[in-house]
């Protein structure tokens, strides 16, 4: 058998295969799975930016006081912190914290958002701007539970 | 499938606010059916991005903690009224749908 034609043959496919699956991913950060599965705020956190350690920044939650259904809870997040790179909206009372992250794309930072809340929490918005990682805290107190309860 | 997502996209002072709203049940995976008793597999989108000019300008990683028929508005610039904006999603189940829009 002719070694080089094998090998020839191999590299086309896995070229052809790299631009049908890999290419579209190269752009974008991938699905960070860690980060969704995490149980607490501070695992969720630390899997999304790569620490825990998070500093008290200029980040405004719009929420409701009183969410009566925690199935639907509008929430707004604004961020006053120079070159904001992304907004992640954590709820660390869920039985899954992280509920979005967001990659501004040198856009605005303002995102808006329903979010599902299981019971009263906190709402954190965690921004990360020039490898420093900010956040921002409102109360929503929850009279129904909205996974399922 | 039908269309699954409609936006609204309005320019104002150079920057264009983008409000989505994606038809999709987000299930998280540990509801049960109140019928059968069966827990409902998890169903939700994953990704959520927008481009214009051909380029990323939004884009989200998304949980199952994001609301059913889910919602989403942003801000960006770099587009004038008149430009096309796309909005495309990708679910865990492989589905995904897209959209364009005409910002206003």
């Amino acid at each position: 058998m002719n070694l080089v034609r094998r090998k020839v043959i191999q590299g086309g496919m896995m070229a052809g295969l790299a631009t049908l699956v890999g290419v579209p991913k190269l752009l974008l950060a991938a699905w960070p799975k860690d980060a969704f599965k995490a149980k607490s705020m501070e695992d969720a956190i630390a899997a999304l930016m790569g620490t825990a350690e998070a500093q008290d920044g200029e980040i405004v939650i719009k929420a409701p006081e009183i969410a009566e259904n925690g199935a639907v809870v509008p929430v707004s997040v604004t961020s006053h912190i120079a070159n904001t790179e992304s907004i992640s909206i954590i709820v660390p009372n869920n039985p899954q914290p992280l509920a979005a992250s967001f990659e501004l794309m040198g856009g605005e930072p303002f995102v808006s958002v329903r979010i599902k809340m299981a019971q009263t929490s906190d709402v954190v918005a965690v921004v990360k701007s020039g490898g420093q990682v900010y956040q921002g805290r409102k109360e929503v107190k929850v009279t129904i539970g909205g996974c399922g309860g | 499938m039908a269309n699954t997502i409609k936006i609204r996209a309005k320019s104002k002072n150079d920057v264009v606010t983008v409000k989505v709203l994606v038809t999709h049940p987000m299930e998280t995976g540990t509801r049960k059916d109140s019928k059968t008793k069966e827990v409902v597999p998890a169903h939700f989108i994953k990704e959520l991005k927008a481009e214009a000019h051909g380029k990323v300008v939004f884009h989200g990683n998304i949980g199952t903690g994001v609301a059913k028929n889910p919602y989403f508005a942003f801000k960006f610039k770099g587009a004038a009224v008149g430009d096309t904006i796309k909005i495309s999603w990708v679910d865990n189940l492989g589905n995904s749908d897209s959209r364009d829009a005409v910002i206003k």
